[in-house]
């Protein structure tokens, strides 16, 4: 491994601010963990942890230094690289104008494994296919990724199920590992422009002990896990469990508030929004999220193709964990845990899975 | 360029075919109109109101697209009423095609319900043009009443003038109407094909079509060789929204032109 300390943060985000990037990182606010431009190191939510649990989230205090004590937030990166909404072009007699795609450089610290996971999954989503989206492209490319490490995994965490996490292997500039006694961060280095950040903040060379102390964190980490689920041959157990009576008992319960795909970090689904100025001779069409968890996002000649909560709730697991993979040749399924805990009712896509499988 | 934008198409005509349903032909404000196969669609855009999926029914003469709209809601109402002149966005064109090269000496049958009469047009028009390529050609066509039958004019030149076998069956009569009554099924009846070396196209609402792919199916036509065109809710057409899944399939670019033998499974899996 190549990597090195540093005591502090501080060095990092002035070096990204004077670089020219938007730093974005965890703050409280609210109550919770949220993404936010910062500025210092001190707006970092040191000594803070988290409780989640299905449908419970509260921020506890850690009683020491950590600075990333806590698991996945209800904001993923899903918010940057795929923003909720999106002018697409504003059309005026004959002429079409696209938005501005600008690209904002954000730096973007505090993602997980998960998260980089995520990341991956979208890639394929907006620029594998055959119709590849140059606006999402631009601000991949412009976006730096700053990885952490999980120390302490979430009630509702399952990415050692996955395979994602908790360790962060692929896709970041550069990877921390937050290490205490003394309080210091092991980076890791992931591609060269990462490498290149790193030579203008005062560090020092790694030692087998700092390098050893972050392989524990991790491997901690791993047994940590809140939840579980078994993937062997999950994409065709799910296919032909379309007639599980569980639906219907797990529909009872769901509120279809969609809150569980908007703090997914993979969910993609939009719709379009059409607005005219009052003279109406200049059109715009916005791209904003949508659900499967909505009646209309399946009306089909007036009615619903997915009128029942069961087949809602079914449309979205069994995308999730099964037709992803005929889709995308990947899960849409990282295991961070968020639609557990956001989900007002507590519904757990890792019991429904054990239940249904 | 981003693939949600459209690029601006004039609306060089305007045919109303019914008392809701119109053909336009769109030719882009610049430039040449992308080349489509039969059974693709694109999507269009009514400014400021909204944008829907429409099957390509024709290229017109002036170079352009020839699509038949029928008016059920905001977007396609605003489209139905446009006219000559106006401008309108498209997309496209995107999704599967019917597979015409895999019917060549093979029987053909072509059976449309109501509108999905539309987006087997360049079928029926290339089974006219190249009929000695093909077997016996039969066209069954299902619709609500006589007057809402589309393309009658095209109907009668199928028939009289290139030799294709045209049925035309309605739900509801008119004290005029002399021919038969009742679902575009029970014209199998009527036409002449053998299963075994048969190829069909069949396009119309979901129940007609899973009707009609199971009688040809029962009498022996392979599911392999029943393309039909399936319906889900679209709002990009280049698999970004999420809309249009049908199970593991993103309908904008497994379909819409499916074989039966692929969607029959699918179809039967209540609000899959
Ligand atoms: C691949 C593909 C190809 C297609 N090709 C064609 C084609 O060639 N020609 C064509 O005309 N159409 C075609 N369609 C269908 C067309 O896209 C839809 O008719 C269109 O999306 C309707 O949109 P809208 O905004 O006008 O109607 P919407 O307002 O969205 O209405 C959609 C449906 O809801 C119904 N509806 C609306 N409001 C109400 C209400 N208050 N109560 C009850 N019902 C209501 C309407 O009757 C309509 O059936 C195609 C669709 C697909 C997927
Ligand atoms: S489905 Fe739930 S656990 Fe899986 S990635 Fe989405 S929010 Fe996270
Ligand atoms: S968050 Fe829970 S209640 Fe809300 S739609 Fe998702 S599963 Fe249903
Ligand atoms: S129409 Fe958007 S994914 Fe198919």
């Amino acid at each position: 491994m190549n990597a090195v300390v540093t005591e502090s943060l501080e060095p990092l985000i002035a070096g990204l601010r004077s670089r020219g990037f938007t730093v974005v990182g965890p703050t409280t606010r609210d109550g919770a963990v949220r993404f936010a431009e910062i500025s210092c190191a001190a707006q970092l939510p040191a000594g803070r942890g988290d409780e989640q649990q299905p449908g419970r989230y509260r921020l506890t205090e850690r009683h020491d230094a950590l600075v990333f004590g806590f698991a996945a937030s209800p904001d993923s990166a899903k918010r940057y690289t795929q923003p909720p909404r999106q002018s697409l072009f504003r059309m005026r007699e004959g002429t079409v104008e696209e938005a501005e795609a600008e690209a904002p450089r954000i730096a973007l610290l505090g993602v997980r494994a998960c998260d980089l996971a995520a990341i991956a999954v979208q890639d394929r989503v907006f620029l594998g296919g055959r119709h590849p989206d140059p606006a999402y492209r631009k601000r991949r490319e412009a976006m730096l990724l700053i990885a952490v490490n999980c120390a302490v995994p979430g009630g509702t965490c399952f990415c050692v199920s996955m395979g994602t996490g908790p360790k962060a292997t692929a896709g970041f500039d550069l990877a921390l590992t937050e290490l205490s006694d003394p309080h210091r961060f092991l980076i890791e280095t992931g591609s060269g422009r990462g490498a290149e950040i790193v030579t203008t903040i005062s560090h020092r060379p790694a030692t087998g002990d700092d390098i050893s102390a972050a392989e524990e964190i991790s491997r901690v980490a791993a047994t940590r896990m809140g939840r579980q689920v078994d993937t062997d041959g999950i994409q065709e157990r799910l296919a032909g469990a379309h007639d599980s009576p569980r639906w219907a008992e797990v529909a009872s319960r769901c509120l279809a508030c969609t809150n569980c795909t908007m703090v997914c970090p993979t969910c993609f689904c939009t719709t379009v929004e059409d607005s005219s100025d009052f003279t109406g001779g200049v059109a715009e069409r916005t791209e904003v999220w949508d659900s499967c968890f909505t009646l209309d996002f399946s009306e089909v000649g007036g009615s619903s193709v997915r009128g029942s909560g069961s087949a809602r709730y079914r449309q979205w697991l069994t995308h999730k964990f099964s037709t992803w993979f005929d889709q995308f040749g990947m899960s849409g399924c990282v295991g961070c845990g968020r639609c557990i805990t956001w989900c007002p009712t507590g519904i757990d896509v890792t019991e429904e899975l054990g239940c249904i499988l | 360029m981003h693939p949600m934008t459209s690029a601006p198409y004039l609306v060089r005509s305007r045919r109303p075919d019914r008392a809701d349903t119109v053909t336009l032909a769109l030719k882009p404000v610049e430039g040449p109109c992308p080349p489509f196969l039969p059974g693709q669609f694109t999507m269009i855009y009514a400014p400021g109101v909204g944008e829907i999926p429409v099957s390509i029914s024709g290229r017109a003469r002036s170079g352009g697209y020839v699509q038949t709209i029928r008016a059920v809601g905001a977007v396609s109402g605003a489209l139905c009423r446009t006219r000559r002149g106006d401008v309108v966005g498209v997309r496209g064109p995107y999704g599967t095609a019917w597979d015409l090269s895999a019917a060549a000496g093979l029987d053909v049958v072509v059976a449309a319900g109501g509108l999905g009469l539309a987006p087997l047009r360049p079928v029926i028009r290339e089974l006219a043009a190249h009929g000695s390529r093909y077997g016996r050609i039969s066209l069954i066509v299902g619709t609500r009443t006589p007057a809402t039958l589309i393309y009658p004019g095209e109907l009668a030149r199928w028939r009289d003038r290139d030799g294709i076998d045209v049925q035309v069956t309605v739900d509801h009569p008119d004290l005029a109407w002399k021919g038969p009554v009742g679902l575009v099924t029970r014209l199998i009846d009527r036409i002449v094909f053998e299963p075994r070396r048969t190829f069909a196209f069949v396009c119309g609402p979901e129940i007609m079509m899973r009707a009609t792919a199971a009688e040809l199916v029962r009498r022996g036509v392979s599911a392999a060789r029943v393309m039909l065109s399936v319906e889900r809710d679209m709002k990009c057409g280049v698999g970004r929204c999420g809309h249009c899944q049908l199970g593991p399939l993103l309908t904008c670019l497994d379909g819409p032109v499916l074989s039966y033998e692929r969607a029959a499974g699918l179809l039967a899996v209540r609000e899959l």
